[in-house]
């Protein structure tokens, strides 16, 4: 006897990757306070934190960032912030920070953008040391901050971070 | 540090936003690791990463021992006109290393 899947469900590789970018991209901007991150925060990251950040509120808005949710190996993350901008002496964006909450080392990049920049977006690999929530701010012309924030399961550190 | 390698498009107009990748070999010692004799191995890392175009900066990268070895980025460029494109990467070692590539600009 030939036994036959009770619930045969096609979905298309299409369909999950659009699924995934979706999920992704809703959970980066529906957190806007860090005061919601459910996850630690060490000493390192909340001084980092509040040098950027000074006495002012981070918003949700039209900022992204994509990692993955499980990371293999911690030692290689690939990262991508984006904000929308027009990149004009009126409306800009100064600068990206990247950030990690459990990490030995609170502040991992910043990137200074400038009008040349054309657009608000930079991607590279970082290492995430275990299981953590990622942050980004994003540094407007007119000194608002934008937050974006992400968790990403960790299956092998990054050894030595 | 060994040759970078940068990659452009083959070709863009004034006005277009380019894309560039660049990646540089590099341990990125973070400075938390042991050696075999419980010494701890001394930072190196590359702190700094600079892209100007025709001699202007448009972009500056400050990184932490969290950025991963070998770093490679995916930065953007609103291509103003004809010019050279020049990286540098200066690490804790004082090693500073410089990378030109000159842009294919096209009508615009």
């Amino acid at each position: 006897m030939v036994r036959k899947p009770r619930h045969v469900v096609k979905i298309s590789r299409r369909t999950i990757v659009a699924g995934a970018a979706i999920l992704l991209t809703a959970r980066a901007v529906a957190r806007p306070a860090i005061a919601e991150l459910a996850g630690e925060r060490s000493r390192s990251f909340q001084e980092a934190y509040a040098r950027i950040v000074g006495d002012r509120t981070p918003e949700a808005g039209a900022f992204t960032m994509e990692l993955p949710e499980l990371a293999e190996n911690g030692n290689m993350v690939l990262f991508k912030l984006s904000a929308e901008s027009p990149m004009t002496e009126a409306e800009h964006v100064r600068a990206l920070h990247l950030l990690s909450t459990q990490n030995p080392q609170g502040h991992v990049a910043t990137f200074k953008l400038s009008l040349l920049s054309g657009a608000a977006r930079v991607s590279g690999r970082m290492r995430l040391a275990k299981t953590q929530d990622v942050v980004a701010l994003a540094e407007l012309s007119d000194g608002r901050i934008l937050m974006a924030s992400s968790t990403v399961q960790v299956t092998i550190g990054g050894c030595g971070i | 540090m060994a040759k970078p390698r940068i990659k452009v498009p083959e070709a863009a107009k004034a006005g277009d936003v380019i894309e560039i990748r660049a990646i540089i070999q590099h341990p990125m010692e973070t400075g938390n690791r042991k050696d075999a004799n419980g010494q701890i191995v001394p930072r190196q890392i590359i702190h700094t990463f600079v892209a100007k175009f025709a001699g202007q900066v448009f972009f500056e990268g400050a990184f932490g021992p969290g950025i991963s070895s070998n770093p490679s980025f995916a930065i953007p460029l609103k291509v103003p006109g004809p010019g050279q494109l020049e990286l540098t990467w200066v690490d804790d070692e004082g090693v500073t290393t410089v990378e030109t590539v000159t842009l294919n600009v096209t009508g615009g």
